[in-house]
């Protein structure tokens, strides 16, 4: 069994699977992070992330995948799942080790994980869409917080700036610690130092007029339209777990 | 902007449109254009409250004055409640400051009768026609067509809606006359033949001409009460069949009657919602719609009612042995279809997969088939199968034993009239 150490890019995971072709190795384990001695009954392998064999591997994936199906492998590893590296690794080999296109063979257990994988990711996709709260600063631009389950900011661009051309917004993923902003032309990639922004005060005084009017008349909407005597709370809590409410106007 | 009546006003009239149960957002494919506000297309559920039920668009009535007295409806003439109306700039800032705060996909919009049909259709298409023309907005607007509205505001309604419905409220014209004695089943289908033979034409348009404007790109959808009145469930979904047939509506909803107003033409006021009955009718709806059923294999005159303890799928297989057990690696889509326990995305995913390998237990579990139900009923790479010669009661009974059912067993079986 070989360990083998990447630094979590896609690069860096295409390079391993050069890696793993150029020296014949059979049994791997792929693990995102530092270089650690400490693994005492095992090989261990640091990849150094290389775009000559990385470009080299993605052709040939080019070649036996459809765009759809690369495109999901690449959605499957960018969501940072943990310990996911070797269905992804799997499903690679399996790709390569077969002639014709494999990518629905539901039957082999790692097209079926990166199509659960994509399953969990396009779901948290959605739900973000949905739970997205923008609250209106003063200086007219709509800020939002969210705590992803995975990574999946990157996946929202098109659908909030499809939507929202009008106004200046901002997504911010706290758990990872960066964000998007739109500008009114441009989506950027941005990082905020919260030291600051978290002193209670300067958050209240940063929204606009009428926005706590309108979070009211929102949380408002929301408690009239339910109807008392179809009370369903476990269909409730499947549709917004619980972990998703500190970030809902409506359920603060 | 006065927040306090501005809130009141919303209490009181999102409370009155709350058992308008469409709250969908999807089917429509209006882009954002210009540099403008939203766009619509596959909706998306904004929120939950805690009956469990979607939260897509701020649904409203314009006001809750009306001159009709329906048995069932809150707003009725002689109900003593309060009485609210928003003005049509009210319900665009709403709509805009919502929306832009991502918690709605767009509006739907309905209303009271106050003076006439016409007066009040009026009213509704002038709010849509300031959210596009003044706004810019291009999110979802789902108009409510008031029976006995003139075609002109019709036309005008599909041009800046994106969905139209009229709600049948009763599943028979018999049911209609006993709650709804204001109200006239010809009133409420004229609008839909119109709306029906408009989007016909303006699609064809469409195609000759890109630029052509939108109408009702969502279509329509109407709505019945059921457990309001005695109808059985083959009359319900008889007549449901027949709209969709013929008025080609993209969703009939089932709407279970909330006892809210005391009358002895309806239920008590401490029956139950029958949820479980609505859950079994949605299901029944989806069979006809997407799995290739048709409606008389799920109800006939042998078997008018549902069976509550089991989804129609199973009970349609119990009743139909002969037809089974049908091979997961032969069979054709439309029969896996039919097998309780496989879905749409299942049955898609077993027909790709098989051409790769035959396919076993272990494979279809992970594919996402419910072995529990499904196991009676298939076949595949495996020696294990069922072998005992098994009746249809026999398995619902196996079924039952080893399901929890979410719903709590034996509620009531069909309404209980007073």
């Amino acid at each position: 069994m070989y360990s083998l150490i990447y630094d979590g890019t896609f690069e860096g995971l295409l390079t391993a699977v050069f890696e793993i072709y150029d020296r014949k190795l059979l049994h791997v384990k792929l693990i995102k992070g530092e270089w650690r001695s400490s693994a005492l009954f095992e090989e261990v392998l640091q990849i150094i992330t290389d775009e000559n064999r990385a470009n080299r591997v993605l052709k040939g994936l080019c070649k036996k995948l459809s765009a759809a199906g690369l495109q999901r492998l690449y959605i499957a590893h960018m969501a940072e799942m943990a310990n996911e590296e070797s269905a992804i690794v799997g499903f690679i080999r399996y790709v390569f080790d077969t002639d014709q296109n494999v990518e629905e063979d539901y039957g082999n257990k790692y097209v079926m994980r990166i199509s659960e994988i994509i399953k969990m990711v396009r779901r948290e996709k959605h739900r973000m869409e949905a739970f997205v709260r923008f609250q209106k600063l003063k200086d007219e631009t709509f800020y939002s917080a969210v705590e992803p389950d995975f990574n999946v900011l990157p996946l929202l661009i098109r659908h909030f700036k499809n939507r929202y051309t009008d106004q200046k917004w901002i997504i911010y993923d706290i758990k990872r610690g960066y964000g998007l902003y739109y500008d009114l032309h441009d989506i950027q990639y941005i990082s905020l130092d919260f030291s600051e922004v978290n002193n209670p005060t300067n958050v209240i005084t940063a929204f606009s007029d009428d926005e706590s009017i309108y979070q009211h008349l929102w949380k408002n909407y929301f408690t009239s339209v339910n109807i008392v005597s179809r009370k369903n709370t476990r269909l409730h809590l499947r549709h917004i777990p619980k972990r998703y409410w500190k970030h809902l106007t409506e359920k603060i | 902007m006065d927040a306090e009546r501005i809130t009141e006003k919303l209490n009181i009239l999102a409370d009155a449109a709350k058992y308008d149960v469409s709250c969908a957002s999807s089917g429509s494919k209006r882009k954002n254009e210009n540099k403008g506000l939203g766009n619509a297309s596959n909706g998306i559920c904004h929120s939950y409250t805690e009956d469990g039920r979607c939260v897509s668009l701020l649904k409203i009535l314009l006001t809750n004055h009306c001159i009709f007295d329906c048995a069932y409806c809150v707003s009725r003439k002689n109900n003593d409640i309060k009485r609210a109306a928003f003005t049509v700039q009210e319900v665009v800032d709403l709509t805009i400051n919502f929306y832009r705060r991502n918690y709605i996909e767009g509006l739907f919009l309905s209303s009271g009768i106050f003076k006439d049909a016409d007066y009040t259709m009026e009213r509704l298409v002038r709010v849509a026609k300031k959210l596009r023309t003044e706004h810019n907005f291009n999110g979802y607007i789902h108009l409510k067509s008031i029976p006995g509205a003139s075609d002109e505001l019709m036309r005008e309604a599909g041009l800046y809606a994106d969905r139209l419905s009229v709600n049948l409220e009763m599943p028979t014209e018999a049911g209609l006359k006993l709650l709804a004695p204001d109200k006239n089943r010809q009133d409420m289908i004229n609008p839909m033949s119109f709306l029906k033979k408009e989007i016909i034409q303006r699609t064809e348009e469409k195609k000759l001409f890109k630029n052509a404007p939108m109408f009702a790109p969502a279509g329509q959808s109407t709505q019945v009460i059921i457990g309001a009145t005695p109808e059985s469930d083959q009359q319900v979904l008889q007549s449901a069949n027949y709209f969709y047939k013929n008025f080609n509506l993209k969703r009939v909803y089932y709407s279970g009657y909330v006892p809210v107003l005391i009358d002895k033409r309806l239920p008590a006021l401490n029956t139950a919602v029958p949820m479980v009955r609505e859950n079994r009718l949605y299901q029944a709806d989806w069979l006809m719609r997407f799995y290739g059923f048709h409606v008389n294999e799920i109800v006939n005159q042998q078997q008018p009612l549902l069976d509550l303890d089991i989804d129609p799928k199973l009970g349609w297989a119990i009743r139909n042995m002969q037809a089974f057990p049908v091979d997961i690696n032969k069979a054709d889509l439309q029969m896996i279809l039919r097998v309780p326990g496989i879905g749409l995305l299942s049955a898609q995913k077993i027909v790709s997969a098989r051409k790769f390998a035959k396919l076993s237990w272990e494979q279809l579990k992970k594919i996402g088939v419910a072995i529990n139900r499904a196991r009676y009923f298939i076949i595949c790479k495996s020696n294990e199968f069922e072998r005992r010669d098994l009746t249809g009661n026999n398995i619902k009974q196996f079924i039952l034993a080893e399901s929890k059912s979410k719903y709590i067993k034996n509620t009531q079986t069909q309404l209980n009239l007073f």
